[in-house]
């Protein structure tokens, strides 16, 4: 186990292992996705109080997971870093940064356009909505922090700093529609006993939330091959694999 | 079929939502490769600007 998690520090292996399941990841993405949206817009039934409004979750809700999880895995690998001066923690948090970005903003269009139908309006100043769009505007500053440096080392330490304070919005966004009062309809699927949800409802959805992992995985392994090379290319390895 | 595409009635926000969905996925692959493609340029310039100063100084890059 820590082997492993030593050889995530080495440069070489990050870029070989990300070429290598950049493919694969895309490929069952495309899989995933693709029976996520048969199954959500053609095969399952429409809902018996939001008629077919309510298909817009299947590109809402895993949005919003990961919105989240991608900011959780940028303080994860900015703690990382911080701690243990691992450089691929700095690469890892800097290549996730645009694809969580534009997952929240994704989110938010999409539940701004479902919430039109269903509340009446496309904005409220709910706590759900509003910590979603605190979300969005903490990963542009992440990202404009670490190009505000003209030492990059110094940029990489201040945007991990941000992404670590700033991921005590996470459980903020999770847990807004029980503590405040909100509009936003509480947890259906990822609650504690059985989803209230239906079987052919629940499995594209599953399937969409897999798909944009796997997603984020090849356009993350993408993004870090980029960084990589970066910020190594000075280095043999890289001129190396570059002639090759 | 059409009412399928009618999506009984919310067509007008169900697909934008779907659209904008791919726009989004579209930008992330694009901006990716672009960022990968451009990264790679610069470290074959690198390399090859190395080389040039070696071969004038005699050395092994």
């Amino acid at each position: 186990m820590w082997t492993w998690f030593y050889k995530l520090a080495s440069p070489p292996y990050v870029y070989g292992v990300a070429a290598a399941f950049m493919p694969w990841f895309l490929g069952l993405a495309l899989l995933a996705v693709g029976y996520g949206l048969i199954g959500g817009l053609v095969f399952a039934p429409p809902d018996y109080q939001q008629g077919d409004a309510f298909r817009i979750i299947y590109v809402h809700v895993p949005s919003a997971w990961m919105s989240e999880f991608i900011y959780t895995i940028m303080a994860v690998a900015g703690a990382i870093a911080l701690i243990w001066r691992i450089k691929m923690g700095h690469a890892v948090a800097a290549a996730s940064a645009p694809i969580g970005a534009s997952m929240t903003l994704l989110a938010l269009v999409t539940g701004s356009m479902w919430g039109k139908p269903m509340w009446g309006t496309y904005w409220a100043w709910d706590p759900r909505l509003t910590s979603e769009l605190i979300l969005l505007f903490l990963y542009v500053a992440v990202m404009s922090l670490r190009s505000a440096f003209e030492d990059p080392a110094r940029g990489d330490r201040a945007a991990a700093l941000l992404s670590v304070v700033g991921v005590v919005n996470i459980p903020i966004i999770k847990y807004s529609v029980v503590w405040w009062n909100s509009l936003h309809q509480a947890a259906t699927v990822a609650k504690f006993g059985k989803p209230s949800i239906v079987g052919s409802m629940l499995w594209p959805l599953l399937s969409m939330f897999l798909g944009f992992m796997l997603f984020y995985g090849a356009v993350l392994c993408m993004r870090l091959q980029g960084e990589v090379l970066n910020r190594e290319r000075q280095s043999a390895w890289v001129r190396e694999a570059i002639k090759s | 079929m059409s009412g399928f595409w009618s999506m009984g009635g919310y067509a007008r926000y169900v697909w934008p939502c779907f659209g904008f969905a791919g726009v989004v996925l579209g930008w992330n692959l694009w901006a990716a490769r672009r960022l990968l493609a451009a990264a790679k340029l610069r470290t074959r310039r690198t390399l090859e600007m190395a080389m040039a100063t070696a071969k004038v100084s005699g050395e092994t890059p």
